[in-house]
């Protein structure tokens, strides 16, 4: 039986201590109300529902827990995430995933500006489109994009991999596309199927870093 | 020959540094990198005195009248401030840009006096964190290494918006430095030129940082002070934005504040100096009389007790010391001047930390190098330097007649010049006039 808190009537913090202290494995939240810093900082493995939209940073740095959004997610959902899985049924603002070093961030519509801005290992799927700078400076992880990806898609990436359905309206600076290799047919594969998304992987290009900033050198100057 | 015996006149234009400096970029078409702060000279706390006790006021007893040193940072909002002996913190220095024996020598030097250590752009070690009494974990926009884990091991959280030695410039660790520990820490490939970025990834401006700092303080169950750190530019404006953020505290880096890495002309040309800054910060936490409740840390040139006790009568509550405190633990010693001249520099010149070949082991990973910095007497000394520079403060301000630090007071100074007058805000010498001030 989930314990229910409705936002309605208890104050967010209320709700952030019982979640680190946890009584029970699965929670429903209700009323959310676009508030900020639902469900951060959980660092067990509970199974959260959140009935509605929320504001920034929803499940911030959230650790082991299944934490789904049944609405809309504001600015910075699942930010530097560690592990467990954070779905958002709607859109998400910008910055979806940032930082996050693991774990699976899904987002079932689109995702603005800068989603997985410097990733570090979080895997995000993203079943619409995402807006520009998405990826700036991933270093590690995977962003899959089963729509089209806005400007500059990968500007600045270390070792992130990207992998898009539809357009790339530009990449950035020393991201290029990449050769569609076995492993990573198999790799697309898998997080599609973690995402429970039913595109086939064959209909997807690669894009990483070139690696031709990953030193300073005078030949580089304009991409300074 | 010395060329100015001979009639020989140098261009102050021109100087020898600046005819270097284009030969330099001439030979390589890149700007240049180094360490170190701001090299030129800025008005500073040398041109301030205080005015000790005579007639009209009475000093307490050297040695014998109290002169408490202690200070509380972050009582605005969290359930555990720190509480520290001294006003003297160590500044944010990262595990990278120095050795893992620097660190912990940093945590054991403050530790051993009751004040606080910071990491730095790269996460926390156990080192640093086991050898630290008190740790302020730095939450930068790389958030290279961070984790909610040590998040919560941290005692303070200090959401770092900028540094005085480049105020709107984010981070470099060239790939010299970025050994396989480095950059595992850092998620990043061994040996490449690494970037930090300049902004926060997921929050732009004033409004965003207050939800980042709610989301910070959820996170860490409103136990953590929160500190906003400011590279000093705009600083009565930044302050005053950083406090309605719901900043505890507000540290301002003046443009003398040191770093790793970064261009030389970023480190001389942007900011402004710790002095101009000081008063601006002051000016707003006391017009949203928040004066005492959110406290200020100043840091950038501080020296010794004297810029201390300045800085604490200008209204700081306490200061914080970076290249000071490498110094003491052994950077820029004599006795390696003849490795540092191989490297092309000399003791008191060496500022190559972006290199990672320092021979005191202090700004390198290199391990031979590194392990020539023993942590525990290197700590020993910046211990005894922390208790000179608080014995120093304590001094001038019983001579001043107070038995706190924090009772000194502007009223207590004088400029010795008509800029300090100005930036400080205090009369110039033997005068009542303050440049600027309205009556």
């Amino acid at each position: 039986m989930a314990t229910l808190i409705d936002l309605a009537e208890t104050p967010v913090r209320e709700l952030n201590q019982a979640l680190h202290t946890p009584s029970t494995a699965t929670w429903r939240i209700l009323n959310p109300r676009g508030a900020h810093a639902v469900a951060c900082g959980i660092r067990e493995d509970l199974a959260v529902e959140v009935e509605g939209h929320v504001g920034y940073y929803c499940a911030g740095m959230n650790q082991h827990a299944t934490v789904t959004v049944h609405g809309n997610a504001g600015t910075g959902v699942a930010e530097n995430m560690m592990s467990g899985t954070v779905r958002v049924r709607g859109n998400a603002s910008q910055s979806a995933g940032a930082t996050a070093h693991g774990g699976l961030l899904v987002i079932d519509g689109d995702a603005a500006a800068r989603c997985g801005i410097s990733m570090k290992g979080v895997d995000i799927v993203v079943g619409g489109n995402v807006g520009h700078m998405s990826a700036f400076m991933g270093q590690a992880g995977r962003l899959v994009v089963c729509g089209d990806a806005g400007d500059a898609l990968g500007d600045s990436l270390y070792e992130a991999r990207i992998y898009v359905r539809g357009t790339v309206k530009s990449l950035g600076a020393d991201c290029v596309e990449k050769e569609m290799r076995p492993e990573h047919h198999a790799e697309l594969a898998e997080l599609l199927k973690a995402a429970e998304r039913d595109e086939d992987p064959a209909d997807f290009r690669r894009y990483g870093s070139a690696r031709e900033l990953y030193h300073f050198d005078v030949d580089n100057t304009a991409a300074y | 020959m010395e060329p100015a015996s001979h009639g020989l006149r140098e261009s102050a234009t021109f100087d020898r540094a600046t005819i270097h400096a284009i030969q330099r970029a001439a030979e390589t078409g890149i700007y240049d990198i180094r360490g170190w702060g701001a090299k030129r000279r800025l008005p500073h706390f040398d041109d301030l005195l205080l005015l000790g006790a005579s007639m009209s006021r009475y000093p307490l007893e050297g040695y014998r009248e109290r002169c408490d040193t202690d200070v509380v940072l972050g009582s605005r909002h969290a359930k555990n401030p720190l509480r520290l002996a001294t006003p003297v913190t160590i500044a944010g220095m990262s595990f990278g840009a120095l050795s893992a024996q620097a660190k912990e020598a940093l945590g054991r030097g403050a530790s051993e006096v009751g004040t606080s250590t910071t990491t730095g752009d790269g996460g926390m070690t156990p080192e640093e964190r086991g050898h630290s009494k008190h740790l302020v974990y730095q939450y930068l926009p790389s958030r290279y290494g961070m984790n909610p884990d040590d998040l919560r091991a941290a005692d303070a959280i200090e959401v770092v918006l900028g540094q005085g030695a480049k105020p709107g410039g984010g981070g470099m660790l060239l790939g010299q430095k970025i050994t396989e520990r480095v950059a595992g820490m850092r998620t990043l490939p061994v040996g490449i030129d690494q970037r930090s970025a300049c902004r926060h990834p997921d929050w732009t401006g004033p409004d965003d940082l207050a939800i980042k700092i709610l989301e910070l303080r959820e996170i860490t169950d409103w136990e953590k002070p929160i500190y906003v750190k400011v590279g000093a530019t705009r600083t009565y404006y930044d302050v005053k934005l950083a406090v309605h953020a719901g900043a505890d505290v507000v540290v301002v880096d003046g443009m003398q504040g040191g770093t790793a890495a970064t261009q030389d002309v970023f480190i001389e040309h942007v900011g402004i100096p710790t002095l101009a800054a000081l008063p601006q910060a002051v000016r707003a936490l006391q017009e949203l009389g928040v004066h005492r409740e959110v406290q200020l840390i100043v840091s950038g040139g501080i020296r010794g007790g004297a810029d201390m006790a300045k800085a604490l009568a200008l209204g700081a509550d306490a200061v914080a010391i970076g290249t000071a405190a490498l110094i003491a633990l052994g950077d820029n010693h004599p006795k390696y001047d003849a490795e540092y001249r191989q490297l092309g520099s000399a003791a008191g010149y060496f500022d190559d930390y972006q290199d990672g070949r320092d021979p005191a082991g202090i700004s390198t990973q290199d391990e031979e190098l590194a392990a020539r910095l023993d942590p525990v007497e290197a700590g020993h000394r910046l211990a005894n330097y922390l208790r000179v520079m608080t014995l120093e403060a304590q001094t001038l301000a019983r001579a001043c007649g107070k038995a706190h630090l924090h009772h000194l007071e502007p009223e207590d100074l004088v400029a010795l010049t008509i800029e300090s007058a100005a930036m400080a805000r205090v009369p110039l010498a033997g005068t009542d006039w303050i440049p600027g001030a309205v009556r």
